[in-house]
């Protein structure tokens, strides 16, 4: 007996001891990267003249420390995280839309469209101010769905060509009264812009120990854990993952492309139309005053995008990534009272995407290249 | 007076072609090199990037050095340096090429409008060449042979970059690369070597569009002054089916969209000023919508390649 159990603990403590391996090398390739990020941006402040320690301060200032500035920084998380976790459907089923702007944009704007037309008793015109929004994204994302499946378009460039058409679009519908338009009267001294939304059509506003926040966080939180249920549990998203890792078999055992391929591009762009109606009705913090104007969008499908990416298009890290982007956001308007330009954040943010991206990339060579040595090695 | 009457100015204004002569060259420098990357089965988004970076080094080169030479080959240098970090990520470390393209185009922009501000760089637009007699040619005459010297490369660049790719073996290994990389890999060539090359090719493309930008159309860097029209030359290389004449068609095609945005408002017409900004990219659109499944793209496009998967 004992001949027999000894080289399976053996075994056993060699699998735990390579794992362990395995983890702290995961942990530096992480850590050097994460850590060259920090270095080049600090290097590049202090370059220009700037003093790196007081940006990082005024970052941790703007974000956090300040009163009532992490309520703000939950606040930018929310759509973050709702932009995201469309990315993540869309790509699970192995397409790259990278639309998310656009369609955001087109989700504000059907938002505020029939926010206003559609009265209701209170909690209702938020309900459907929300799910217009949702409708606006989608249709947007439709647009890419139809050129992909029904004209061979690739989705790549449908959804980004359409980014720009979406902003004009919705500067185009500011220019008329019966679109988006306010009446003159409330437009002040402003020429395109829309009514504010009235109270009984804004998210509700929970405030802790001074911090404010809509009940948009709470939402998001939720749409993240059903994502991540239903995409790693239910049939559907078994099917979307079929989809995405190979199209042929998929298509072989009854998952038509068209069918779930442009569900997933819908459904990705109605999460980025969601977020954009919660800015619009959750206001206030970030993003204006419950209205709409030109470029309102302000680069919250652009970061919600890379808030994906960063998070391997897993749903439920998608929640800490939209955290950090949004307390780099928030922390970026302090930054220019040090004296360095405030744009630092986005080169910051560039650059820690980019180091993000290279230790599962690393770890993926050498796994290929220890296999072939192993294959190599019992011939 | 009308609508015809409209059309009629602008295809009979020598200040259409002229301009629209510009935005084709643009176009053009930067999809030359998307093509062969695509070719080699890379869809390579950062081309947006490495014409922003190439704008900005080109325009830094020309800040210091006064030197039009000086400011081409910094802007060669600037797409390089982002080719460089896109070749390296997506076809040695294997990461998703349009992640790593996406990133990139954001962090270009980030950096260029941060050290824009710290800079600041002066540029102007570079002394004009005639061509004698050919510029003398009626509407086409100025706009192709009577413009700033930089403008002339695109005469050496196209149809070398098209010898290079469809007579050369390095072209043939290009192709393979694109095509068939399990084959090419078994007959001995280095797919991802090839496919990072090509890349390279882009950026050193890009980053002379980048610097043509500068010294030739607008004259002065400004914040994201590329503006989406990278993607647009992405749109001509599919749009032209993957073939240098076709990406020439279609650059002509939607520089033609993007210079009648200027010329009708030159020529005193008013039209919706967002249907105006908008154009361009709803013409790439339906262009595509019309053309893109008629064409066959490289079949192993957008495919990572490596060595014993599949």
């Amino acid at each position: 007996m004992t001949t027999v159990a000894k080289p399976a603990t053996d075994e056993k403590r060699a699998s735990r001891a390579r794992q362990s391996a395995r983890l702290a090398e995961w942990l530096v390739l992480y850590l050097l990267s994460i850590l060259g990020a920090i270095l080049i941006s600090a290097l590049l402040v202090t370059a220009t003249g700037g003093d790196w320690q007081s940006v990082v301060g005024a970052l941790f200032d703007g974000s956090v420390r300040n009163p009532g500035r992490w309520g703000a920084t939950l606040g930018a998380a929310a759509p973050l995280l709702l932009v995201a976790l469309g990315t993540v459907i869309s790509a699970r089923a192995g397409l790259v839309n990278i639309g998310q702007e656009g369609q955001l944009a087109i989700g504000a704007a059907f938002a505020t469209y029939f926010g206003f037309l559609i009265g209701g008793p209170g909690s209702v015109n938020i309900v459907v101010l929300l799910a217009f929004g949702a409708v606006g994204g989608a249709l947007w994302a439709g647009v890419a769905a139809l050129l992909r499946f029904w004209r061979g378009v690739p989705e790549v460039l449908s959804t980004l060509l359409l980014v720009a058409v979406a902003g004009q679009a919705v500067a185009y519908g500011l220019r008329w009264q019966g679109l988006l338009l306010a009446p003159a009267a409330d437009r002040g001294n402003r020429n395109q812009v829309s009514e504010q939304l009235g109270t009984d059509r804004r998210l509700p506003v929970q405030t802790i120990f001074g911090n404010s926040y809509p009940i948009s966080v709470y939402l998001s939180v939720l749409a993240a854990v059903i994502v991540a249920f239903l995409l790693a549990r239910s049939i559907w998203g078994f099917r979307l993952k079929m989809l995405g890792r190979n199209p042929r078999a998929a298509q072989h055992s009854g998952v038509s492309q068209n069918r779930y391929g442009s569900a997933a591009l819908m459904l990705g762009g109605a999460f980025a139309g969601l977020a954009g109606a919660a800015m619009l009705a959750g206001g206030g913090f970030a993003f204006g005053n419950f209205q709409l104007v030109p470029g309102f969008s302000a680069n919250i499908g652009w970061t919600g995008l890379l808030v994906a990416l960063v998070a391997r298009e897993r749903a439920l890290i998608c929640i800490p990534v939209a955290l950090v982007f949004a307390a780099l956001r928030t922390g970026s308007g302090f930054v220019s009272s040090t004296g360095v330009e405030g744009r630092i954040t986005d080169v910051i943010q560039g650059l820690l995407v980019l180091a993000l991206l290279v230790p599962p990339a690393v770890m993926f060579v050498r796994d290929r290249r220890r296999a072939r040595a192993a294959t190599t090695a019992r011939t | 007076m009308g609508f015809f009457d409209a059309f009629f100015d602008i295809f009979t204004s020598d200040s259409t072609y002229l301009a629209g002569a510009l935005f084709a060259a643009f176009l053009l420098f930067a999809a030359t090199g998307e093509w062969v990357a695509e070719r080699a089965g890379t869809i390579n988004i950062s081309v947006e990037g490495m014409l922003l970076s190439g704008a900005f080094t080109s325009a830094v080169g020309y800040h210091l050095t006064q030197s039009a030479v000086v400011a081409l080959l910094a802007g060669i240098c600037g797409g390089l340096i982002v080719a460089l970090v896109q070749a390296e990520m997506s076809h040695r470390l294997s990461a998703d090429q349009f992640v790593v393209g996406l990133t990139l185009n954001i962090l270009v922009l980030g950096l260029t409008g941060f050290l824009d501000r710290e800079i600041a760089p002066k540029t102007k637009i570079v002394s004009t060449w005639e061509i004698p007699l050919l510029s003398d040619l009626p509407l086409i005459g100025q706009a192709l042979f009577g413009q700033p010297w930089p403008f002339y490369l695109l005469y050496i660049l196209v149809p070398a970059t098209a010898w290079m790719v469809y007579r050369t073996r390095f072209g043939l290994e290009v192709r393979a690369a694109g095509e068939n990389p399990q084959s090419a890999d078994v007959s001995g060539i280095d797919v991802n070597k090839r496919r990072r090359q090509a890349i390279y090719y882009a950026g050193f493309t890009s980053g002379l569009g980048g610097a043509f930008l500068i010294l030739v159309q607008i004259g002065q860097f400004e914040d994201s002054i590329v503006g989406g029209r990278g993607f647009i030359a992405i749109a001509a290389v599919i749009f032209g089916g993957w073939t240098i004449r076709g990406t020439i068609a279609g650059c002509i095609l939607f520089a033609g969209a993007l210079s009648f945005r200027l010329s009708i408002q030159g020529l005193g017409y008013q039209l919706n000023s967002e249907l105006l900004q908008s154009l361009p990219f709803l013409v790439t659109i339906i262009g595509m919508a019309f053309f893109a499944h008629r064409v066959r793209p490289p079949a192993a496009l957008a495919q990572p390649f490596v060595r014993g998967l599949k």
